[in-house]
């Protein structure tokens, strides 16, 4: 058995920066395009509605981890040279996009019909009503499923390990087999881990808490 | 693109995947199972009398919760045999799935029992109800119906959550996918081909549990 000393403990850290990086890409990317989802979802095309439930539906039924794999192999396929990074940056955007875009898609049919109504009365085009009477509304709806998903996915980029990537999860790995001691390294992994989980899932919950009781 | 697609190598290895692909039903139903089970048990311990039973249980839950199950199942892969016990690796994940399962059981059973109003249950008995139809029809039929979506989603996303089985070699369709992928080298359309059965086994799952939801809880409610 070796110890767990400052070098361990450093290897962790840049590990844990690759996790934190790849949630935040994974999150913005998900973000920008899954308000698209999300609108597209909701518009009056039917081709458009058809084809984004059909995404959504292909990300919420299969593995993120196959997901990762398939992204990952697919885009060298298609030609482009890019590291590993950028391959599984792009499919957490990906993925994230369906699930916030589905998250996002339930929120806008929430904000009541009268408010859509009355935004045409006022004579306000497609993009005013969206941007300056609905989505500010939905946002709000939207607030604690879409921590919950945030915290989803910065347990998700775990699964990166799988693929080769060297996150926190994959750098426990490597020094669990150096030290031996996967307890305490799996321990000290999961602990990391619910620092940074617990404190979102806290604040969603009690969210969702204080919309409920003022819906009441 | 030069690139020639050949799934030919992956459809020659058919027996095997179809073989995994019931391994994967397996692992999800038994993990579901524990997972109901500590689901119904972490719920009845959090209304324990005895403030350290409650605490565990929401430590429990939290804990499970705010962490990647990759992790958990590597914790337990590494911490079973520290304690004298040797499974092969798919019980292992079993246990892993039922326990990651049951902690979000816990938190959606326990929504379930608490959307009971009192007032239902007192109305029961002052129509004459015996107790055992009192808990049948009015606690346990809408508790089930109040549950019923949440927990059924939650066990998809379990079967999902099996393909990660394959960081400690248990046997289902991901790990196949890895053994046919080294053969063949054939990775995009190895994955891309398990993918599509993931999608076919959670649709036909989510039809499964629509009928299901169709036939029990088809009665109005208001």
């Amino acid at each position: 058995m070796g110890p767990i000393g400052e070098n361990e403990f450093f290897f962790l850290m840049q590990g844990l920066r690759w996790t934190v990086l790849l949630a935040i890409v994974g999150f913005i990317g998900g973000g920008i395009f899954g308000i698209l989802i999300a609108l597209l979802r909701t518009s009056k095309t039917k081709v458009a509605r058809t084809i984004t439930a059909g995404y959504i539906g292909v990300f919420q039924g299969t593995p993120l981890l196959m997901q990762l794999f398939v992204v990952y192999y697919g885009v060298a396929l298609l030609g482009f040279e890019v590291n590993a990074w950028i391959a599984v940056a792009i499919a957490f955007t990906l993925h994230a996009s369906a699930f916030l875009g589905e998250i996002w898609r339930g929120s806008i049919e929430a904000v009541p019909k009268g408010q859509t109504e009355a935004a045409n009365a006022l004579g306000l085009h497609y993009v005013s009503r969206m941007k300056d009477v609905i989505l500010p509304q939905a946002l709000k709806i939207s607030m604690p499923a879409t921590i919950g998903f945030l915290v989803q996915l910065i347990k998700g980029t775990s699964l990166a390990a799988i693929v080769g990537f060297i996150e926190l999860t994959r750098a426990g790995y490597i020094i669990s087999n150096q030290t031996y001691r996967p307890l305490l390294v799996f321990g000290i992994v999961g602990a990391i881990y619910f620092i940074i989980c617990w404190p979102l899932s806290y604040a969603g919950s009690g969210l969702e808490k204080r919309m409920a009781k003022a819906a009441r | 693109m030069t690139y020639t697609f050949d799934f030919g190598a992956v459809l020659d290895r058919a027996p095997e995947l179809l073989w995994a692909s019931l391994g994967t039903l397996g692992l999800a139903l038994a993990g579901m199972l524990l997972a109901l089970v500590i689901g119904i048990l972490g719920v009845v311990a959090r209304t324990s009398k005895s403030e350290i039973t409650r605490t565990l249980v929401i430590v429990f839950v939290e804990v499970v919760r705010n962490t990647p199950f990759l992790v958990q199942i590597f914790f337990i892969y590494f911490a079973l045999p520290l304690m004298g016990i040797r499974l092969n690796p798919t019980v292992t994940a079993i246990i892993a799935l039922g326990i990651n399962g049951g902690a979000y059981a816990i938190e959606i059973i326990r929504g379930g029992v608490e959307s009971v109003s009192r007032g239902q249950i007192e109305a029961g008995f002052a129509l004459g109800l015996h107790k055992a139809d009192v808990f049948r029809l009015i606690v346990l039929k809408p508790a089930l119906r109040a549950i019923y979506p949440s927990l059924t989603s939650q066990f998809i996303m379990l079967t999902l959550t099996t393909s990660v089985c394959t960081s400690i070699a248990a046997y289902e369709l991901t790990s196949a996918a890895q053994r046919i992928e080294s053969d063949t080298f054939r990775s995009f359309e190895v994955y891309f081909t398990v993918t599509a059965i993931y999608l076919v086994i959670s649709t036909l799952m989510m039809g499964l549990f629509a009928l299901i939801s169709r036939h029990y809880f088809n009665y109005p409610t208001r």
